[in-house]
């Protein structure tokens, strides 16, 4: 098939599994089982792009226009497939996941919950293969109301603040600086297109490329750069799998990936080093990575433990593009990939423990991993691999970024990074020490065992995808290198 | 289009006289409701009058999609002497946006009315329906200054009668009807002060012709406080922020398909008739000139943003908080009047319509969920978004789209806006537009949680509303959607209206470029 159709089929197969929960709501097994096969045709829709990478040139697909002069386009460049295949992936694992996990927990809303999930995938690819920012802004807003009856999903007071405040933090943000980013930016320079080296080059000087790009760090709310992360925390009421594979991967990733976009074909890399502009967004990025290891550290509730840490380390691709060497930004774009594969088996793992024990914080979670010994296996790797330690994923992201920064003559954030590094090993190791070395003092947790196999083979699966980006890491940056115009 | 010189002999279509019956075909409906009587011949009146509006509408807006203009001729008799109507695309824009409305809501009516009012009412109630849409499309139709005063007072007469018919509800209609009545009243009077002004200076009534004559005149007292008076007269029409009070009573407490009508069609009427005064008849260098009514209108346009979406948030009552954020909403079409430019104008122009369909989405809603649950405050219709799914579904579309985002036809106000605000490099308005919609996220969000995270009240009737009223309902928040995406109609009649506008005199050129059969051919 043609990249085109295979384009549509990426972004239409996860809407048809949408009314497909809507039709079958009622028979469990055929609903989910037709998602899952819509899943798998998903991802086999965006290998096929990748599979036509190298014979067919990558044409935009414009669909129509929507205002005069801006199309709703599709394009593929090698970020942007990276991210479609991450989320495309990494649906088929949560969804039998999720499958374990609904089922395990006695959740309600089945056909519901599993419809908003399909859209939010939907969304998320259709902001991988955007051609220009207006696409990109329409999917990304898609992506915050789909998610929104996720979060809000249990309907309890607790689940509709949290719901409040992560629509109110997403919607106003994009709404009130990235729009205005993105009309200003169409104001200037007469286009929206991605294009690599950027389209601002010229058309913009002084103060105001730090601001324009100010709008935009703070306006893509999903990157959750401090002080606008507190949607992220609040996220975590929701169902584990939507924590795993939205709050881990798709949404906050398209908040990343948008970022780097941006960076890259909006301002272009040699733009940014040239003005200096990006060098205040690099210390709110370092911040942002210290400060919320630190409240990471201090949290007791597993679920929000790991959150603080994925606003930490999304700071990591955010800093990345401050930078601005193209070290940097290829350290950021693995981090997108690593970190995915990473937080999602923590997730999985967390959620896995609360379906068995149903106890979330991690203070009760004394002597587990011995009853669940894959879990917690699992996510020692998982754990390993955001720390950074080689032979897993996350080492080759950190070390990119430090040669970035090396390149970019900021040493001192080397020093951030390494720091950083130690702090998650201090918040995450606990958890697995914990489970496997102190002894419960009454032993509450006879009788306890691993959580239904569905629940507990997927963090699994995705602990060894950590070991296998180890190795494949310098293919995933050849293909990658494209994006940054230099000539191979 | 053949011209009148090519076709002298030939005898005129019906298609040459598409301007007149734009308004004759309601204006001979409205007595025929009343002589043949009978409630359902009454709706089904009324329905054929709106829906030939609509194709006689859709026909004007192809005509004249190209920049083109439509001169009829009452009767024959050449302007200035004889009444003209003058249709281009500013107008023939605004005609679609009414006769679409009525469309929609005649049906919607049909439950919605039954259970508001009662029987012995209704065929005197189409009858001043269709009257209110004969005053509407005349209004925006007419190329003679004196017939829109004419046909505003036949839309403002018996809007004051349709809004009075709630009181079968609530009694607080008769006093929201009589706020109305001499608040419009006055404006009118207002208004045709300015007219008369203005007749005194130019010796005519005829548009076109006046604002050949009034070239120049710029320091003419007498003019200016024509000026004045016509602005401030059709802002009480408008409901310009300061000059907003009839609004919020007149829809909270008429009947739900009379407010349906209102909110997507009145206001939008008036905001034409001020934009075709100010541009056409006054020219831009006038309004330019006397720069200091753009620094009047921009902080109102700004505070009633702010101030009556702040107030909406405050609401309890869905219906009420949507009569606020009407008032913002138009907030936004005065701030694209005040940036003065071609963007800006369209962004007027291109809101008019995409806040009447949003509007109507939403009031619809309000409608199903009176039919079902007896009232809108808060805590009534808790929960109704789980039992009535696709009401509920509207209201989110509807609400989406009042806040803009993309993908919705509030979105592509919104960036035409925020775009004229940059281009006249005001980008502190631009922040401001922004800001502002975020209290439309806080308005709207508390109503979806209100619909959605609640268990319904046990009073309500816990089911959807009838299909006469979730297919129209969903014809315009299918609409909000779809004028979104597709904007090649919405945004090309906005922007050759914007242009014609911005053209001044010459957009309002006494030779026709196209059509003009009658008069010049005689």
């Amino acid at each position: 098939m043609d990249t085109n159709t295979l384009i549509f089929l990426a972004l239409l197969l996860p809407v048809l599994a949408m009314f497909g929960n809507m039709a079958f709501a009622r028979q469990d097994n055929l609903r989910d089982g037709f998602t899952f096969v819509c899943a798998i045709l998903t991802f086999g829709a965006v290998l096929g792009v990748l599979g036509n990478l190298g014979n067919s040139t990558s044409e935009e697909i414009t669909l129509l226009e929507m205002l005069p002069g801006l199309q709703i386009a599709l394009q593929v460049e090698p970020l942007g497939l990276m991210f479609a295949l991450v989320a495309s992936g990494l649906w088929i694992v949560t969804h039998i996941y999720g499958l374990g996990y609904m089922r395990g927990n006695k959740e309600k809303h089945h056909a519901r919950f599993f419809a908003c999930f399909s859209v939010a995938i939907s969304a998320a690819i259709g902001i991988a293969f955007s051609a220009n920012l207006l696409t990109l802004f329409l999917f990304y807003e898609v992506l915050t109301v789909s998610t929104y009856p996720l979060v809000a999903h249990k309907g309890t007071p607790e689940a509709i603040r949290g719901a409040r405040t992560y629509l109110g933090v997403l919607i106003g943000t994009s709404i009130a600086l990235f729009l205005t980013a993105i009309i200003w930016t169409y104001t200037l320079a007469g286009t929206l297109d991605f294009v690599p080296g950027g389209i601002l080059q010229g058309k913009v000087e002084g103060l105001l490329v730090p601001i324009l790009l100010g709008l935009f760090a703070f306006g893509i709310g999903k990157a959750a750069l401090m002080p606008f992360h507190r949607w992220l925390p609040a996220a975590m009421v929701a169902p584990t799998p939507v924590s795993a594979l939205l709050h881990a991967v798709a949404v906050v990733k398209a908040g990343v990936f948008t970022m780097l976009k941006v960076g890259v074909y909006t301002f272009g890399i040699d733009f940014l080093a040239d003005t200096g502009a990006s060098d205040w967004l690099m210390w709110i990025a370092a911040y942002t990575i210290l400060a919320s290891s630190i409240v990471a550290y201090q949290q007791d509730n597993l679920k929000r433990r790991l959150a603080y840490s994925t606003v930490s380390q999304l700071s990591y691709v955010t800093l990345g593009l401050a930078l601005a060497t193209q070290m940097g930004v290829m350290g950021g774009a693995l981090q997108i990939a690593m970190h995915a594969m990473g937080k999602i088996t923590l997730f999985m793992c967390a959620g896995a423990i609360y379906v068995a024990t149903h106890k979330s914080n991690i203070s009760e979670m004394k002597g587990l991993g011995r009853s669940m010994p894959f879990t917690y296996i699992a996510f020692l790797i998982g754990a390993l691999s955001i720390i950074g330690l080689p032979p897993l994923g996350g080492s080759w992201s950190k070390w990119l970024l430090m040669v970035g920064a090396a390149d970019a003559d900021h040493k001192i954030m080397i020093g951030v990074l390494m720091a950083s590094s130690l702090l998650s090993l201090s918040y995450l190791l606990p958890v697995v020490a914990q489970g496997f070395f102190s002894s419960s003092p009454a032993n509450p947790y006879n009788g306890i065992k691993e959580a239904p196999a569905f629940c507990y083979i997927p963090p699994v699966f995705t602990a060894i995808g950590c070991v296998i980006l180890f190795l494949y890491a310098g293919t995933l940056v050849e293909f990658l290198t494209p994006m940054l115009g230099v000539p191979q | 289009m053949a011209t009148a010189s090519e076709t002298p002999h030939i005898a005129l279509t019906l298609r040459d006289h598409l301007p007149i019956l734009q308004v004759l075909i309601p204006l001979c409906v409205a007595p025929l409701i009343v002589l043949l009587g009978g409630r359902r011949m009454a709706w089904g009146l009324a329905f054929l009058a709106s829906a030939l509006s609509l194709v006689v509408s859709f026909l004007l807006m192809m005509q004249v999609m190209d920049g083109s203009f439509i001169s009829y001729h009452l009767g024959g008799w050449a302007p200035p002497v004889g009444i003209e109507y003058r249709i281009d695309a500013a107008n023939a824009f605004v005609l679609f946006l009414i006769s679409l409305t009525a469309t929609l809501v005649v049906p919607f009516a049909l439950r919605s009315v039954a259970d508001e009012i009662p029987a012995r009412s209704h065929t005197l109630f189409y009858a001043c329906f269709t009257l209110v849409l004969t005053g509407l499309l005349g209004v925006v139709a007419t190329g003679d200054a004196f017939n829109v005063f004419v046909f505003l007072e036949i839309s403002s007469l018996s809007t004051y009668v349709l809004v009075s018919q709630g009181l079968y509800r609530d009694k607080r209609a008769l006093s929201a009807a009589y706020d109305y009545l001499i608040m419009g009243t006055i404006g009118a009077t207002f208004f045709v002060i300015g007219i008369g002004f203005l007749y005194m200076t130019t010796g005519t009534l005829n548009m076109a012709d006046m604002a050949e004559r009034l070239v120049g005149q710029g320091d003419n007292r007498t003019v200016q406080a024509a000026f004045a008076f016509i602005v401030v007269g059709m802002g009480l029409k408008v409901a310009i922020y300061p000059l907003h009070l009839w609004l919020p009573a007149a829809y909270n407490y008429a009947p739900s398909a009379v407010t349906v009508f209102l909110a997507a069609t009145s206001t939008k009427a008036a905001v034409y008739v001020l934009l075709r005064f100010m541009f056409s008849v006054f020219q831009p260098e006038f309004v330019f000139d006397t720069n200091l009514l753009l620094w009047i209108l921009a902080p109102f346009a700004l505070l009633a943003m702010f101030a009556a979406s702040l107030i909406a948030v405050f609401q309890t009552n869905f219906k009420r908080m949507l009569a606020y954020s009407s008032i913002a909403q138009i907030g936004y079409m005065l701030l694209g009047i005040s940036l003065f430019s071609v963007t800006g104008l369209s962004a007027t122009m291109v809101h008019l319509f995409n806040h009447g369909i949003t509007k109507a989405a939403l009031f619809m809603a309000v409608g199903a969920l009176v039919l079902r649950s007896g009232n809108t405050f808060y805590d009534r219709i808790e929960g109704m978004g789980r039992v009535m799914p696709l009401t509920g579904a509207a209201v989110v579309l509807g609400g989406l789209s009042l806040i803009g985002v993309p993908g919705t036809a509030g979105f592509i106000s919104k960036w035409v806006l925020v775009q004229a605000a940059f281009e006249a490099d005001l980008w502190w308005i631009a922040l401001l537009i922004v800001a502002s919609s975020l209290l439309a996220v806080i308005y709207m969000w508390r109503v979806i949680e209100v619909l959605y995270l609640h268990t319904p009240h046990p009073e309500a009737i816990h089911k959807e509303a009838p299909l006469s009223m979730v297919i129209p309902m969903w014809i315009a928040a299918g609409a909000c959607v779809w004028f979104g995406i597709d904007t090649s109609l919405t945004m090309g009649a906005a922007n050759t209206a914007a242009i014609g506008l911005m053209g001044g005199t010459d957009g309002m050129a006494l030779t026709p470029t196209v059509g003009g059969l009658l008069g010049n051919g005689h």
